[in-house]
């Protein structure tokens, strides 16, 4: 070997070895935002999906009134948020399903649940020559979606609409194929409606589906059920509110069959008794108006927060959300708080430290 | 002299550490994803790899539905595009006028560059409807026999998904395979035309031989991205992690299940099992390369010019 040959060996492998160590010493973690004039307050925030288009209307209308303060939130999904709030990255998170006390064991310093809108759920479907909107019992439902009742003209599907004539064809049934908080809402609904279901299925943001096909989000779900004929699925109450959907009634824990609406939402999340932390599951609930597939989303806010001025804004925020910013849900089909959560959740502000 | 030597020295070792920083970046790939996913190949071990439950309620992860959805998926869209791919590209390089070739490359090079999603939406609102009217009742009543094609016929499913796919890889195929065949010496063609070949036994035995190893190279470009393609995939197949023989049934793969699961899981267990289907897939994917670099190895030689 010739000298040249062994320096430019030496050459290579010293540039390489840099170019290792480069690679692997890992970076000091950062503010992921950018630096903001010193006059001026960022606060992040990262969470749910559902709640993203009332919680920007909120963001956007409290920058206008306080210029000097701007709150950034990503709307990466729950899992994700709850992820970033764990490890400090986020201000606050936000969730479309209450921590676990097995996930909140996991936090250092435990975040507050905020309830901030409603959302419900409601099954829709496509049957060739049905156009009446079809009321469902749970335990139908449940069974539906356990893949235990396999046509239409099933007794349990029959029962409560007389004077329907429905096909003796298979259901489809179509679930979301995305981790979603209205695939939580719906499990846990199902769990209620059927023991059956909460023992082999359970409620998550997935779960492992008895029978059916999967569509990616809300579009998908919708789109699936339209093309395809005898289907059944379950779509967010805003988006079928939005696009017009037909959707079927649902029978409450008083036994009476309701077709979802904001006012129903509202009616469950009144009728429910609100534990002190606020983790509570709203589906199910008692009362004749009450619509049984309903859920809160929440902000998940640390109870301390080190800097003064970023506990100020949040705080403010806060109160300012539960009285003036409520008023901007129902333009965008969200369902209102009831007076006695607000009522509640103001009580709770003083609690972040 | 020492200048120019010097320039040669410099330009070595830069394009030296440049090659090298991509074996690099591949281990690191592999170290990260390896070390991410520790609790799920602890607790399931290799049975991971061979178990058909995915339920994250009770926390049972096994990735076997999914591999079986992305290897038949992409399976069944090499099988529709290499034919297509390759016999359209023979056409446009060999037989097609100049004019109109540079015409249609030009729109099959597009259709390569139009977002996977579109595609997707393509697939949902337009193949699915009919393959579920027309092409699977007409497989069913031919072949219905035939685990493959048996079952009830709802347009998403594997078969939907594979056809998707092989749209998206024939750009691929035909635009690389076209440029290699291309390049094929023009002695080689006189060569075999002087012999008294006609010119389709110019094109099959001699140009497609001396090319082979280049299509053989597209395909496996277009194999690859099959494998890691995610969001057209998961807006047709739909999505049930099931193993079936039929086509008609539908399924899921690795990056479709990773995509939509990702951002909703709150578990350790859960995030770092779709963590450890990403190491699959990488696995997979190296797998199936290498095994295609030793068919051509292999079956080099034969035949060809090389």
């Amino acid at each position: 070997m010739t000298t040249p040959t062994r320096n430019r060996l030496a050459i290579t492998l010293t540039f390489c070895l840099i170019l290792i160590a480069g690679l692997l010493s890992r970076p000091e973690p950062s503010s992921p935002a950018p630096a903001a004039p010193a006059d001026r307050l960022q606060i992040n925030a990262a969470g749910a999906t559902f709640p993203y288009p009332i919680y920007s209307k909120w963001f956007d209308e409290y920058h206008k009134l306080h210029p000097d303060l701007e709150i950034n939130y990503q709307d990466i999904g729950s899992g994700g948020g709850i992820r970033q709030l764990q490890s400090g990255t986020v201000d606050f998170g936000a969730s479309d399903m209450p921590l676990t006390d097995q996930l909140l064991g996991q936090f250092k310093d435990k975040p507050l649940h905020f309830p901030t809108v409603m959302g419900a759920v409601v099954p829709t479907y496509n049957i060739p020559g049905v156009s009446a909107e079809l009321k469902f019992t749970q335990k139908a439902l449940a069974q539906i979606f356990m893949g235990k009742i396999t046509k239409w003209n099933d007794p349990q599907i029959t029962g409560p609409n007389p004077g329907v004539k429905l096909p003796g064809d298979d259901i489809v049934v179509v679930h979301r194929s995305d981790g979603s908080g209205t695939t939580f809402i719906w499990t846990d609904f199902l769990s209620k409606a059927d023991p059956d279901w909460k023992a082999k299925v359970g409620s998550n943001t997935s779960v492992n589906w008895p029978v059916g096909l999967g569509g990616k989000s809300n579009e998908g779900v919708s789109g699936l059920v339209q093309q395809t004929p005898d289907s059944i699925g379950y779509v967010e109450l805003i988006y079928a509110l939005q696009n017009h959907l037909g959707f079927g009634l649902v029978q409450n824990k008083a036994g009476a069959f309701l077709k979802a609406s904001l006012a129903g939402v509202t009616a469950a999340a009144a009728a429910i008794t609100m534990p002190a932390d606020f983790r509570v599951s709203i589906t199910d609930a008692p009362g004749k108006n009450a619509y049984p597939i309903s859920s809160f989303t929440y902000l998940l806010i640390p109870s301390t927060i080190s800097d003064g001025a970023k506990r100020t804004a949040i705080t403010g925020f806060l109160h300012w959300m539960l009285t003036d910013g409520q008023k901007y849900t129902e333009a965008l089909s969200y369902a209102p708080l009831p007076k006695e959560v607000v009522a509640k959740e103001m009580k709770q502000i003083p609690d972040i430290k | 002299m020492a200048r120019l030597r010097a320039g040669d020295e410099i330009a070595h070792v830069i394009t030296w550490a440049f090659a090298a920083s991509v074996f690099v970046i591949t281990c690191l790939l592999l170290y990260e994803l390896w070390s991410a996913c520790a609790l799920p190949r602890h607790k399931f071990g290799l049975a991971f790899l061979v178990t058909s439950t995915w339920d994250p309620v009770f926390e049972h992860f096994g990735a076997l539905p999914f591999i079986y959805g992305t290897l038949v998926t992409s399976a069944l869209a090499l099988l529709i595009a290499v034919p297509l791919g390759v016999g359209a590209a023979i056409f446009l390089a060999e037989l097609a006028p100049p004019r109109i070739a540079d015409a249609l490359s030009f729109v099959i090079e597009l259709l390569a560059a139009v977002p996977s999603v579109i595609y997707g939406l393509i697939g949902v609102f337009v193949l699915v409807p009919i393959l579920r009217k027309y092409v699977e009742p007409a497989l069913k009543g031919v072949f219905g026999y035939l685990p493959l094609f048996k079952g009830p016929a709802v347009g998403v499913g594997f078969l939907a998904a594979g056809v998707v796919l092989a749209v998206m890889i024939v750009p691929f195929i035909l635009s690389i395979s076209r440029e290699v065949l291309l390049s094929v010496p023009v002695d080689q063609r006189e060569a075999a035309l002087a012999l008294g070949a006609t010119k389709w036994e110019a094109t099959w035995k001699v140009v497609v031989p001396y090319a082979r190893t280049g299509i053989m190279g597209s395909i496996f470009l277009a194999l690859a991205r099959a494998l890691g393609e995610t969001m057209a995939v998961t807006m047709v197949i739909g999505n049930d992690p099931k193993i079936s023989a039929s086509l008609f049934a539908p399924g899921y793969s690795i990056a479709a299940v990773i995509a939509n699961e990702f951002t909703e899981a709150t578990s350790d267990l859960y995030v770092q099992s779709l963590i450890e289907l990403g190491l699959v897939l990488f696995l997979v994917t190296i797998v199936i390369n290498a095994l295609a670099r030793i068919l051509i190895l292999t079956t080099a030689g034969r035949g060809t010019a090389h």
